[in-house]
């Protein structure tokens, strides 16, 4: 009796330990990206996105798990001064640089997370930006006075040959967007494709492993899906 | 160039999808989810979801309908729509504070339509604005025809006179950080007589940001008057949709041999 009573404890004790040992396991090797998570914005719907992809993620601020993960997403929606503040609040500035620029992680940003990309911004005063573009971020100066600000809804995107998250095809596509500030390139090489809205802007940006969207292709149906599994397949040299 | 949006509006009391006529008949036509999910299949370029439950009790527990019914609030609605869309979704209904805004805004919504919190207290727009960007605060206007032939904005679900004019309405509402404007004609809601097109005119001339149509459209063609004659950036439709198989691609193929240009 006494030993049946043993056995059983000590295959209850072993089964927990796997527990705990197994979902640490999980925590370092299973996870593939990191969604990062600065208070800016609606981080679910690419989780939604990446999901339905078939994809592991983790929406985080903690430096580890952005160390631990091979792939890196920068969403947002926002002010660029109270992204940049968020960021360095949360220390998370050195953490990626340090995996983007040096590491050469695959690095998506999307909106927000593309134009604080930049040297600078002017949203809510002037401000640095993470520095990964040369370049900065303007409002839009419309001739046109009539086009409404922010620009919101459906628009065409041209991409250049080459691009990897069009997967090298030229065919025209349509994106969701919504924005009042645009990233002006000082390289044109790094831009990978640009929409029309009273005039040509950047609407993403490629430079090695930096890939970032001014659309939202988490919003954009097909063609956004399309262009997440191109960064999914995205592996750096 | 920017494309014309076409917007489908789901309205929801106690947690049933129901069809809006006059504001005050509701018709339940089903599940919110299994909605989404067509209209995402259909390529409708965004979704609005407005709780029009007014005594906040929800009741989503049926078992004839094919989805988790364990659902008790519209926040959680929104959350489990949003997995399945992969459009921007606009939710709305009884916001009444900053809190709300985050909370719907963090449930997986991309944008969220102000109404008589608005009119209250302009305040939440301007601070809304500044803590989420303008881009995700839709302002809904509710406008009922007078007698001398100008619009008023009506509230508390269309029944209320405020005494405001729709156009300087709308003005105050962008100056104080409204990214769009949602604007319903509430004696053509369910009419299928087509959108009120000097009350929409009148509010897209004096304005500087994009204005959604809604109200009224029994008839694709209601869709390119509105683009056309009214000049909107968006025409959302509600009851039409429901009743049409494949619906939203009717509408935009409709559209496109009319010229207008979608996706």
């Amino acid at each position: 009796m006494f030993n049946f009573r043993g056995k059983a404890y000590l295959t209850l004790m072993t089964f927990c330990i796997k527990i705990i040992f197994r979902k640490q396991i999980n925590y370092h090797v299973f996870f593939m990206i990191a969604i990062i998570n600065y208070k800016m914005g609606n981080l679910q719907s690419v989780g939604n996105l990446l999901e339905y992809l078939g994809e592991e993620y983790v929406i985080t601020d903690k430096k580890e798990e952005i160390a631990g993960a091979d792939k890196i997403i920068l969403p947002g929606v926002g002010a660029f001064t109270e992204a940049m503040k968020n960021l360095r609040e949360l220390d998370l500035l050195d953490i990626l640089k340090e995996e983007v620029l040096e590491k050469k992680k695959p690095f998506l940003g999307i909106c927000l997370g593309m134009q604080i990309l930049a040297e600078k911004g002017y949203e809510g005063g002037e401000c640095d930006g993470l520095g990964f573009l040369k370049g900065e971020v303007r409002h839009f100066d419309l001739k046109d006075k009539k086009l409404p600000i922010p620009h919101v809804g459906w628009n065409t995107v041209k991409p250049k040959e080459g691009s990897i998250l069009y997967g090298n095809d030229v065919r025209e596509r349509v994106f969701y967007f919504v924005h009042s500030y645009h990233l002006i390139c000082k390289d044109e090489e790094d831009v990978s494709g640009y929409a029309d809205y009273g005039g040509n802007f950047v609407a993403s940006v490629e430079k090695g492993n930096i890939f970032a969207t001014q659309f939202h292709p988490e919003k954009s149906q097909d063609d956004g899906i399309e262009v997440f599994k191109n960064f999914l397949a995205y592996k750096s040299a | 160039m920017l494309k014309k949006r076409l917007i489908a509006c789901l309205l929801l009391k106690d947690g049933q999808l129901v069809e809006s006529i006059g504001f005050s008949r509701f018709l339940v036509v089903g599940n919110a989810i299994m909605a989404v999910k067509h209209f995402n299949a259909w390529g409708v370029d965004e979704i609005i979801f407005l709780d029009i439950n007014r005594e906040k009790n929800y009741d989503f527990e049926r078992n004839d309908v094919y989805y988790d019914n364990t659902l008790k609030e519209f926040a959680e609605v929104i959350r489990y729509v949003s997995k399945s869309s992969f459009v921007p979704i606009t939710a709305g209904g009884g916001i009444r504070s900053l809190d709300d805004i985050r909370k719907y805004l963090s449930a997986g919504a991309d944008k969220v339509s102000i109404n008589s919190a608005a009119i209250e207290n302009l305040q939440i727009i301007t601070e809304g604005a500044k803590r989420f960007g303008k881009q995700c605060l839709v302002v809904s206007v509710d406008a009922k025809k007078m007698p001398d032939g100008t619009h008023h904005v009506m509230k508390n679900f269309g029944k209320e006179d405020t005494g405001m004019n729709v156009v300087e309405w709308a003005k105050k509402a962008e100056e104080a950080g409204a990214g769009e404007i949602f604007l319903t004609s509430v004696d053509m809601d369910g009419s299928l007589q087509g959108y009120d097109i000097p009350l929409i005119k009148s509010v897209v001339e004096a304005v500087n940001i994009p204005v959604i149509a809604s109200g009224g459209v029994g008839d694709w063609n209601h869709l390119v008057e509105g683009i056309e004659l009214g000049g909107v950036a968006a025409v959302s439709v509600g009851n039409k949709f429901h009743f049409t198989e494949h619906s939203t691609m009717h509408a935009k193929k409709y559209m496109k041999e009319h010229g207008i240009d979608t996706r």
